[in-house]
């Protein structure tokens, strides 16, 4: 897949010695490795964005609420102590036992803290490490999709070949085992999973999960599981896929802070894997991140002691949004499914006989609401938008009375 | 209370002009059951008033406020609460507290000037037979009231667009 120079920056920058002087570049010196990702697909509404005044904007993918103060003080205080070092590798060894004994009463997942738990620089590095450490290239990754915009590129940068796992509307934006099983090839060797899901707001019950467990065991196949919306499910309680004991020998289980307790731009997540998975991906934790910074795990360390009441407020405050958007939008005419969990409503636009993209554009520059188009997200996105309901009720009351009259004006 | 009640509760703690319609799609109930649920929660006193929360600063009010601490001689056969009704009825006292510590009860008193409140301390409570004496604190600043941070503006920049 590799674009030649010339090709993506056109004849102007060419070798050009004799206008910018030797000293210039006469080759591109990016890899081709990075050239092969796509730019980002958002980019131009972001500029657009720029240009305007009085934007709703449902394009976040962050909860708008402020990390819970004890947790900030938490932070604050490391610093004021002078607790600024470096922590081991693998974070601070309070932390990790936390995180161990959160999942296994949380969801059943049983990680030692010593050799089965790597604290990360949030579940993005975390993927990142998740699949540097077992694909090699050549392999072929099942990425569910729609999905984070981040995981093909992780696959493709570490020499994989991502592959569209179809989690359409229609299968309630699971994975099917029909789904799976159509998809598996001789090269295939991990599959990407993200429930609660973003963008969809997807989940997999346990009956889900036990479905295409035989199947991952059969073709002898590791799963990623990136939980990072595990806290925010609406209806029962997240299932984990390393909860069943078939699969705990075969997945990698990502997680974090971020959505949970509002944390997202401290960075700070974990990785948690059978012993021989860890300790290949420590080496290259150690070499790239070293750890994860040392406030932040400081903070975490109070939000999972300290900070259930301000993460229950905070989820019940979301069903409630939920509810209220969901309902507007369908009263409006887009059809959506009432998302179980994350925070995101993933609406068909299709009866506007708009592409997503459009949708999108129009929307921003004519109701001035911005929304993500689901095209972005993968090929099962094409015809919705995604939505964030993570903005005030006031603000979501507004952005849905917008919507419904930019639909009148189509 | 069941705990739909207290959701509504909460609710209605930070947003007390939700309409019905609204609050049940949020808590998954009928509007019906949201109105009884409602009535019965206003008729029993659980719900006392609907309110707002107002920065008289920026109203352009320039009143006073003091919190006043009051050491009270409890009376033999009903304690605090003869008292604390007497007091509770001037319109100036907004808020009344039997508190724990180095004083009995705790008035948040409002008037138009300092000579307003000063006398009205001196004159309507310190007066009062078992009332022993009276510490008055002129409020300076107003940082937080009823859960709003009053001087704080709006919210943290957030990137318009994330993944």
């Amino acid at each position: 897949m590799a674009v030649s120079y010339r090709e993506v920056k056109g004849s102007n920058v060419s070798p050009i010695v004799s206008e910018r002087g030797r000293n210039h570049p006469q080759k591109s010196f990016v890899s081709e490795r990075a050239e092969m990702i796509p730019p980002s697909g958002i980019r131009k509404f972001f500029d657009l964005l720029l240009t305007m005044n009085d934007v709703i904007s449902l394009g976040v993918g962050e909860p708008d609420f402020n990390t819970p103060w004890n947790v900030s003080v938490a932070g604050i205080d490391s610093i004021e102590r002078g607790a600024t070092a470096y922590t081991s590798n693998k974070g601070l060894e309070e932390l990790r036992d936390l995180v161990s004994s959160y999942l296994i009463s949380r969801y059943g997942t049983s990680y030692d803290p010593q050799n089965e738990i790597i604290i990360t620089g949030g579940v993005s590095e975390g993927l990142d490490l998740a699949v540097r450490t077992v694909v090699d290239p050549g392999d072929e990754v099942l990425v569910a999709d729609p999905c984070y915009v981040s995981y093909s590129p992780c696959v493709m940068l570490a020499g994989g070949i991502p592959v569209p796992l179809p989690c359409p509307a229609e299968d309630e934006f699971r994975v099917t085992p029909d789904a799976l099983m159509e998809r598996i090839t001789k090269k295939t060797k991990l599959v990407m999973l993200n429930f609660p899901n973003n963008p969809t707001g997807g989940v997999m019950k346990r009956g889900d999960l036990e479905a295409i467990a035989d199947i991952i065991v059969d073709h002898d196949l590791l799963l990623l599981s990136d939980e990072i919306y595990s806290e925010l499910t609406y209806e029962g309680r997240h299932v984990s896929p390393a909860s069943l004991d078939s699969l705990w020998e075969r997945t990698i289980t990502l997680n974090g802070f971020s959505k949970a307790y509002s944390m997202t731009g401290w960075r700070v997540g974990y990785f948690c894997a059978p012993p021989e998975i860890t300790s290949a991906a420590l080496k290259i934790h150690q070499y790239v991140m070293l750890c994860a910074p040392t406030m932040s795990q400081f903070a975490a360390i109070e939000a999972l002691k300290h900070a259930e009441d301000s993460k229950d407020r905070m989820v019940a405050e979301f069903r409630m949004r939920r509810n209220l958007f969901v309902a507007g939008l369908n009263r409006i005419g887009l059809p959506c499914h009432l998302p179980k969990g994350a925070f995101y409503a993933f609406p068909s636009i299709e009866s506007t006989g708009l592409s997503d993209e459009e949708f999108a554009e129009r929307l921003l520059i004519e109701k001035q609401v911005a929304v993500a188009p689901g095209s972005a997200f993968g090929p099962s996105g094409i015809g919705h938008i995604r939505c964030a309901y993570a903005v005030s009720r006031e603000d979501l009351g507004e952005a849905v009375k917008r919507i419904g009259e930019f639909i009148e004006s189509i | 209370m069941d705990e739909k009640n207290r959701e509504i509760l909460r609710v209605l703690e930070s947003d007390s002009r939700i309409g019905h319609k609204d609050l049940a799609t949020m808590l998954n109930l009928s509007t019906h059951d949201i109105a009884t649920r409602i009535a019965g929660m206003e008729k029993s006193g659980t719900i006392r008033k609907y309110t707002a929360v107002i920065d008289w600063k920026k109203a352009g009010d320039d009143g006073v406020t003091a919190v006043v601490e009051v050491k009270v001689s409890p009376e033999s056969e009903f304690g605090y609460d003869r008292i604390a009704d007497r007091v509770a009825r001037f319109p100036e006292v907004k808020s009344l507290r039997l508190v724990t510590g180095s004083y009995d009860l705790q008035l948040i008193v409002c008037g138009r000037t300092m000579q307003e409140v000063s006398e009205f301390v001196s004159g309507q409570i310190a007066s009062l037979e078992s009332i022993r004496e009276t510490v008055t604190h002129i409020v300076m600043k107003t940082y937080k009231e009823y859960g709003c941070e009053l001087q704080r503006s709006e919210g943290v920049e957030r990137l318009p667009y994330s993944f």
